[in-house]
């Protein structure tokens, strides 16, 4: 297999196995934040206990987020060299502001969210789990900034520069506010955090659902869930309406990628259909075994039953993504979402009904539900994605005049050989699936251990108090004792 | 601003995120090397990983924020230096994964073995980042095989002779001996005893190939001494350096850890600034012809760029610099377990 490939491979497998963790921190961040915020208020010792128990199931998932996010920057460089000299006046400041304003503060409030429960005083706690889950958003948003810019580029000229003799094209920043509010930012970011958010609420539902069918932890599993719930249905129906104005912006920005997540093929005069499921032969440019419901693609993006929507046939050859891809992971996405949007509707209506504890069948389905939105979310990716290609950073019409774009094929690294990409992704492919294995392994010991009981709380919190009285005791003997040093000495 | 003028901050800004990077995870990365030697029972383990806990991951952010600084400030070193590095830095990436589940899972389970695989992964991760960054710096100071479009024509076996290796030993001996001034500030007892036993060795073995890679670097390094004697005021840099090195034994002696302490982050400040003296004005020197290495000025962004990336930096800096201090201040003090450890 050549460069290329290998490489595409690569990404695809370091950075959809790195996306299993950042959506579930950023969306168990808001849990989180809501559990203590409700500790806060109310003061109930198990709103204390359920804020501890999903500190410890965020460390984990950030611990693994974090180490599987620097393969992320590093591979930027080491595959993508020629990617990165042409983009990164633009595309570099948005990372580098990731770590600037994203990373510190995450890593910085972590250390008081997960260390500092007997630290510190619960005001600056609860303002620390803010920060995190803050922090969280804000990385999501420089990245996702980064990536739409790729997609529907902004603010920026091509200049080329003299390279040992040779001239090279660069893109060059002339608006950073263009840049980072593109035509795409704000849709794609808003429906990125927000399945992140559900991910996050179906999370901790699921959780809770299991302690119920056990019957164990009941205490902190319902309050859980009278959080869990409705945010799941907010978030579920915010995300459909998020995903529906960008996939309206995509017939301006990306026609090619709407055509081959609907495998429209040619272009007619008449209204458009919509597939609600096919199988897409791009040789043949038919689907089969589809079911098309007439008008509804047209109404769908353009609002009226009339307008034709172009299809694939008005993009060149060359420029033409893959469309069975896109097609199938569009379609998953899209019936997930509906899927989310009916169980986390009856889960709300049973819990307001008080019979959510009685219909078991439900509260097993509300176990699998993460699953359903970490496939969601993924899909979602790999549609926009695979959809982009051949293009890693589109072509864009800036002021009438057309700006270059840079093909896929173009932005490897011209000195890296096919053997070192195949032996890293062997290499990956072994940590990855070994670290797979150890997080869910300690995710499920985490979750069968569960929360705190009362008792075990007021444990801990008198062992800290006492070893406080104790210290504080050392101190004033020290301080009475007067010298610091011979303290010191004494103990060496 | 001027162009030339915000190349050269940025150059700074850039020491300042690598010196950061040195110093912070410097002792994080040497606590993992000698943790395996030091600590005798669980307990002890468990107090020496607590005693990083709450801060390595903040300290590997500055890496993390090297690199996309890196990214938008010299793009074309980034790209060149990444891909130069390819299968070093895919290992150093390993090792960096390594250790942050080696810590995070290692006491999630209650089982004898279950902790001996990860307190192992913990060391040998820890050690092999530590040489890797070493081998990466050495190779870079050298000057390495860059063809025409910065097209990197060496090999991994061509980045592991004889002085990067010196120069990953003095890495890996410096960040032992600052991890272990670093424990004995944040351990008592029996534990603190023992660590002080092995903060002299250390040190031997840190000055001797300290002198060894100096003599080396005159050697093998001719260019590395230009610019110190073009601007004698440089010469400032390496004696601060030895000062600084001369006074850690000093500060031990005097039971002032905390002075030890300083004094090792001044070594590690002093080695970056040195090599960055060294390297200047070249990022990435090529062996082959010097007319095809990476220079600031072939390296560089846009003038907008570097000054948006300054606005960035002058909003976000101080931010950062503010809960660092808050956080180093909260976990002051000497390290204790708790439900919440690890």
């Amino acid at each position: 297999m050549d460069v290329e490939i290998l490489s595409r491979l690569q990404f695809a497998g370091t950075i959809m196995f790195h996306y299993l963790f950042p959506p579930l921190s950023i969306g168990l961040g808001l849990q989180l934040f809501l559990c203590e915020l409700a500790y806060f208020r109310t003061r109930k010792p198990e709103w204390e206990i359920a804020a501890r128990f999903w500190t410890r199931v965020f460390a984990v998932n950030f611990a693994m987020g974090v180490s599987t996010g620097i393969v992320m920057e590093f591979e930027f460089g080491t595959n993508w060299a020629a990617y990165s000299r042409f983009v990164g006046d633009v595309f570099g400041s948005a990372l580098a502001a990731e770590g600037i304003f994203a990373f510190f503060l995450e890593s910085g409030f972590l250390a008081i969210l997960v260390f500092g429960w007997d630290r510190v005083k619960p005001p600056l706690h609860l303002f620390s789990t803010l920060m995190v889950f803050l922090g969280s958003v804000f990385s999501a948003v420089w990245i996702v900034i980064a990536n739409s810019w790729q997609q529907t580029p902004a603010g920026y000229h091509i200049v080329w520069h003299d390279v040992q003799g040779t001239p090279m094209p660069r893109a060059e920043i002339t608006d950073f506010w263009a840049m980072v509010f593109n035509p795409s930012s704000v849709d794609r970011l808003s429906h990125t955090i927000i399945g992140a958010l559900v991910l996050g609420a179906f999370f901790v539902a699921s959780v809770c659902s299991y302690y119920v069918l056990k019957g164990k932890h009941l205490d902190v599993a319902r309050r859980c869930l009278s959080i869990a719930l409705p945010t799941a249905l907010l978030f579920t129906i915010t995300a459909a309406m998020t995903g529906h104005d960008a996939a309206q912006r995509l017939v301006e920005t990306q026609p090619a990628k709407l055509a081959a997540m609907e495998a429209h093929f040619e272009t007619s005069e008449d209204p458009t259909g919509l597939y609600l499921f096919g199988w897409p032969d791009a040789e043949s440019k038919t689907v089969h075994f589809g079911l098309k419901l007439p008008r509804l693609l047209s109404f769908l993006v353009y609002n009226d039953f009339k307008t034709p929507v172009p299809g694939m046939d008005k993009i060149p050859i060359e420029d033409q993504p893959p469309i069975w891809l896109p097609f199938q992971t569009f379609h998953l996405m899209v019936g997930l979402g509906t899927l989310m949007i009916f169980v986390a509707a009856l889960g709300c209506f049973h819990w307001y009904r008080r019979t959510l504890e009685n219909s078991r069948w439900l509260l097993w389905v509300i176990i699998f539900m993460p699953i359903a939105a970490m496939t969601a979310n993924h899909a979602g990716w790999v549609t926009a994605e695979v959809g982009r290609q051949p293009w890693i950073v589109y072509p864009s019409v800036q002021d009438g005049v057309e700006m270059m774009g840079l093909r896929t094929s173009d932005g490897l690294s011209e000195s890296v050989t096919a053997d070192q990409v195949l032996a890293s992704i062997v290499l990956f492919g072994m940590i990855y699936s070994m670290l797979f294995a150890v997080w869910i392994f300690v995710l499920n010991h985490k979750i069968q251990h569960g929360p705190e009981t009362l008792e075990q709380l007021a444990k801990i919190k008198a062992s800290h108090a006492n070893r406080g009285m104790q210290e504080l005791f050392e101190k004033q003997g020290r301080a009475l004792g007067g010298d610091l040093m011979e303290d010191d000495s004494d103990r060496n | 601003m001027d162009y030339d003028t915000l190349t050269w901050i940025w150059f700074f800004l850039l020491g300042v995120l690598l010196c950061g990077y040195t110093i912070l995870d410097g002792f994080d990365l040497g606590v993992g090397i000698l943790h395996l030697f030091i600590a005798k029972s669980d307990d002890e383990r468990r107090l020496v990983m607590n005693s990083i806990g709450p801060l390595w991951d903040g300290n590997e952010v500055w890496l993390v924020t090297f690199g996309g600084a890196l990214f938008a400030a010299f793009p074309v070193a980034y790209a060149t230096v990444f891909s130069s590095f390819y299968t070093a830095f895919n290992l150093l990436l390993t090792c960096l994964i390594g250790r942050a589940v080696s810590l995070e899972f290692r006491s999630k389970v209650h089982s004898k073995s279950w902790r001996r695989v990860w307190d192992v992964g913990f060391f040998a991760s820890s050690l092999c980042a530590a040489m890797l960054l070493g081998i990466a710096g050495g190779n870079i100071l050298a000057g390495m095989e860059l063809g025409p479009g910065y097209r990197y024509q060496g090999s991994l076996l061509g980045q592991l002779y004889w002085y990067p290796l010196l120069v990953g030993l003095l890495t890996a001996s410096l960040f032992a001996m600052h991890g272990a001034i670093y424990l004995y500030l944040k351990t008592e007892d029996a534990l603190q005893e023992r660590v002080r036993q092995w903060i002299t060795p250390l040190f031997f073995v840190f000055a001797s190939l300290y002198l060894l890679v100096t003599v080396a670097t005159w050697a093998h390094v001719p260019h590395s001494t230009e610019n110190i004697s073009k601007y004698p005021i440089l010469w400032a840099v390496p004696v601060l350096n030895l000062l600084a090195v001369l006074n850690i034994p000093r500060a031990m002696h005097l039971r002032l850890p905390l002075y030890a302490f300083f004094s090792s982050s001044m070594v590690i400040l002093a080695l970056a600034s040195l090599f960055s003296v060294a390297v200047c004005p070249n990022l990435m020197l090529s062996t082959i012809d010097p007319s095809l290495s990476v220079t600031l000025e072939n390296a560089r962004s846009s003038h907008r760029t570097l000054g948006i990336m300054l606005a960035v930096a002058a909003i976000g800096l101080p931010c950062v610099l503010s809960y660092t201090v808050t956080i180093y201040w909260i976990f002051r003090g000497k390290v204790k377990l708790d439900s919440h450890s690890y």
